[in-house]
């Protein structure tokens, strides 16, 4: 690379030097060819089509399955670093789950005057039908995934939790098979700490949080929208890779006070649902009447200990974009310790102030919905016309509750390969935990989303952004 | 296994096999209309077109039957929804819908399958490349059954796409004998008569038999043992005493595996029985056109059967 990035690259020092954790990728890469690289990616990308590895669209194109491009250079983060940003994402996911049961039971934290109860009681996500309620071993949030960003060497911060159904765990395994049918020489060389045992333990993660009545094999299902969903590949996958049933809530009714699944033997209970359809949409009974999604009487069994539903209902109202700001604030009062990972600055517009603030610094700010999510319905100053700063100042201000606000980051690029060869890209990391009564454990690495476009800082997958392999290499 | 997962399953096997079987009836429509006149050939092609049973649609988008518009209707035309390529598609949005219960191999040839005739059928097929494009799609439909063949679990999921498969099999063979037997033929007097050779290599060619057929009967075309071959010989893979066999064997598997038989074995049991005792003649006696049209409406019923024992819908 000839012109070194204004961002922290991951890879090369601001001298052009190769950092100590990209040393042997580099070694390996100057060795290559970059035409049979190319090739490579592009043999790649079809396996990806034949294996239907795909996303569908919504909107303008709506039933079209695209491809995540997917970029062949990997991400990679030193053992050290991983040790560090470990502690941090499992001393954060401790402080969600806490925070959840607090919230949903006594909320000492709102009588503490550290979370302002109109933030609760008003929020969409905050599930009434969850108050006093203790989901089976306790456990909220069996999944979730951190989303961080890097804006320097050891500046790791958390940009979003995840805490509802996080997606992306089957691109963090293709991506790998993928590496290792392409590159398997590179996996010889270096010791990259191994992702694939994921699903493995998140069945274990999940039966581990059944409820009583479950047997000693407790049946775990995985409830999807359907086939038509976004993720609906993601849903397949992991059913698959779990040895689960893949259930549309067609297939289930509520028998006996258990949640049980047509088979073509008859119905047979359900201990753990791992749904992949939001809360609104779990039980027509309590919920949105007009879902077809979800179970009617589901919740009713949920109350009564039948049943261990994977995110518990009402988690949102943990990874909420207002809620967020307060984060640092949650990992103290529930860990009784400092937060190991930071926040991104974040101005709440509902507060006068911050409002004024952000409503004159636009153009440098990045505005997000509170409850928007995949790069929808955001502003990013720096690269947005006159006209469409000011007409989402008029959203902004007649409804100010709806938005955060955040500095323009930085982030931190690592190469992708382009025609040009090597040349720095944006990303993001969201790594996956699981959280089970037996413990939390964390997938070493993740899923690295990158933006493929010079300069944008946007890696959502529903806004053209790609995604890499990502690596912890081993001491 | 999920009800909705056997449905999918059963109904992935059968578009399958109906998007080969109507490819086959092409190639042989196709074969039939080049040795013919004009005239011939639109009665060939009509009688293609009847035999999936699409006429009434047919005629509503079109006034003739050239080989040109009927084969581009029966392989991609849009507004057919009985076209290979609504086959294919039909067949990979079960696939998709029960991943599950497929190994990778099923799943991507599947999924390849419909890649490569989506590709095809971009534009209309022309007759310069007809005879490689109803390759590809037998040659598709051969590696779906192989990856099915190679890498399946014996269990519930392989039993109901064979089921599928056979239902189908049985089902298509049974309407092109009786569409180009019957409907072909003004009356029983002329079977056995002065018609050519060839209309009858095109009922073979239709189910892939003429090799076999010939091989067995030192290429003797004698109409009443072409009836003979396709309804009541065990050996040959597209005949409906075969597609029973089969049948009988993989609900008999879902027995074995769930512990007891259903009203589908039932059914099936009897409809197998009758078939043993069957022979050729007391076919023509009571009319073939009779037969066929009973059996077809039996392997419905054993299907609707299975679709109720096994809690596909409910």
């Amino acid at each position: 690379m000839n012109h070194p990035p204004s961002s922290f690259d991951e890879m090369l020092a601001a001298d052009g030097s190769v950092r100590a954790a990209y040393a042997g990728y580099s070694e390996w890469y100057e060795q290559q060819d970059a035409a049979v690289l190319r090739r490579k990616g592009q043999e790649a990308e079809s396996v990806f089509r034949r294996i239907g590895i795909t996303f569908n669209v919504y909107g303008d194109n709506a039933g079209e399955e695209r491809l995540i491009p997917f970029d062949m250079v990997p991400r990679i983060v030193a053992a050290q670093e991983w040790r560090r940003l470990s502690r941090g994402i499992e001393q954060r996911v401790r402080a969600i789950n806490a925070f959840l049961h607090d919230i949903y039971h006594r909320q000492e934290i709102v009588r503490s005057g550290r979370v302002p109860e109109r933030l609760i009681a008003s929020n969409a996500a905050f599930l009434p039908q969850m108050v006093g309620l203790v989901p089976p071993g306790g456990v909220y949030t069996h999944i979730v995934g951190i989303d961080l960003v890097r804006t320097g060497p050891d500046e790791f911060m958390v940009l979003e939790d995840n805490a509802r159904t996080p997606s992306g765990v089957s691109y963090m395994l293709e991506n790998r098979e993928t590496m290792m049918a392409m590159f398997p020489e590179l996996f010889t060389r270096l010791n990259v700490r191994p992702v694939q045992d994921y699903p493995r333990r998140l069945a274990k993660s999940l039966a581990a949080a059944a409820p009583a009545c479950a047997g000693e094999r407790p049946v775990v299902a995985v409830l999807t929208p359907g086939i038509y969903n976004s993720a609906y590949f993601e849903h397949a996958f992991l059913a698959d890779q779990m040895g689960a049933e893949l259930v549309e809530g067609s297939d289930l009714r509520v028998i006996d006070g258990r949640v049980a699944m047509r088979t073509t033997r008859g119905y047979q209970p359900i201990d753990v649902l791992y749904r992949r359809v939001d809360d609104e949409f779990l039980d027509p009974l309590s919920f949105n009447p007009t879902s077809v999604l979800g179970v009617p009487g589901i919740m009713d069994v949920y109350r009564a200990g039948g049943i261990t539903i994977a995110n518990a209902p009402g988690t949102g109202i943990a990874d909420d974009k207002a809620i967020y700001s307060f984060m640092p604030e949650i990992v103290e009062f529930y860990t009784g310790e400092k937060p190991l990972l930071s926040n991104v600055p974040t101005w709440r517009c509902s507060e006068a102030d911050s409002l004024a603030y952000v409503l004159d610094n636009l153009a440098d700010l990045v505005v997000k919905e509170v409850h928007g999510s995949g790069g929808y319905g955001m502003l990013i100053g720096p690269t947005s016309s006159k006209k469409e700063i000011e007409s989402f100042a008029a959203k902004l201000r007649a409804k100010p509750d709806n938005y955060i606000a955040q500095p323009t980051l930085a982030l931190s690029t690592v190469p992708i390969l382009s025609k040009a060869g090597l040349t720095p890209r944006h990303v993001d990391l969201r790594p996956f935990v699981l959280v089970s009564p037996k413990g939390i454990e964390i997938t070493p690495g993740g899923l690295t989303r990158v933006a493929l476009k010079q300069g944008s800082l946007v890696v959502n997958s529903s806004q053209g952004g790609g995604t890499k392999d990502s690596w912890v290499l081993e001491d | 296994m999920l009800g909705r997962t056997a449905n999918g399953v059963f109904w992935m096997a059968r578009y399958l096999e109906r998007a080969e079987n109507t490819a086959r009836l092409l190639d042989a429509g196709h074969r039939m209309a080049l040795t013919r006149d004009t005239a011939t050939s639109h009665e060939e092609w009509r009688s293609v077109v009847q035999t999936v049973g699409q006429s009434a649609d047919y005629q509503l988008h079109h006034d003739a039957y050239t080989g040109m518009q009927v084969w581009n209707y029966l392989l991609r035309d849009k507004a057919n929804s009985q076209s290979v390529m609504a086959m294919i598609e039909n067949a990979r949005t079960n696939a998709r819908s029960v991943r599950t219960a497929l190994t990778r191999e099923v799943w991507e040839a599947i999924n390849e399958s419909w890649m490569i005739l989506k590709d095809l059928f971009a534009k209309p097929v022309r007759e310069v490349s007809l005879g490689e494009v109803l390759a590809t799609i037998r040659r598709q439909a051969t590696l779906v059954r192989g990856a099915v063949d190679g890498s399946m679990l014996r269990n519930e999921n392989f039993n109901f796409f064979r089921i599928g498969t056979f239902i189908e099999r049985a089902d298509n063979t049974a309407r092109i004998l009786d569409v180009k037997y019957y409907v072909l033929l003004p009356s029983l007097a002329w079977v056995g008569s002065s018609l050519d050779n060839v209309q009858w290599e095109s009922v073979l060619r239709s189910v892939a038999g003429e090799r076999a057929y010939r091989w067995l009967n030192a290429g003797m075309m004698d109409p009443r043992g072409i009836a003979q071959f396709l309804i009541l010989d065990r050996r040959f893979p597209r005949s409906l005493a075969f597609s029973i066999d089969k049948l009988r064997s993989n609900l008999a598997g879902l027995a074995h595996e769930y512990g007891h038989e259903t009203g589908a074995h039932e059914q099936l049991r009897l409809l197998g029985t009758r078939f043993h005792e069957l022979t050729i003649d007391a076919v023509f006696e009571n009319g073939l056109h009779e037969f066929l049209t009973e059996f077809i409406a039996s392997s419905r019923q054993v299907a609707q059967a299975i679709e109720r024992d096994y809690r596909f819908y409910a």
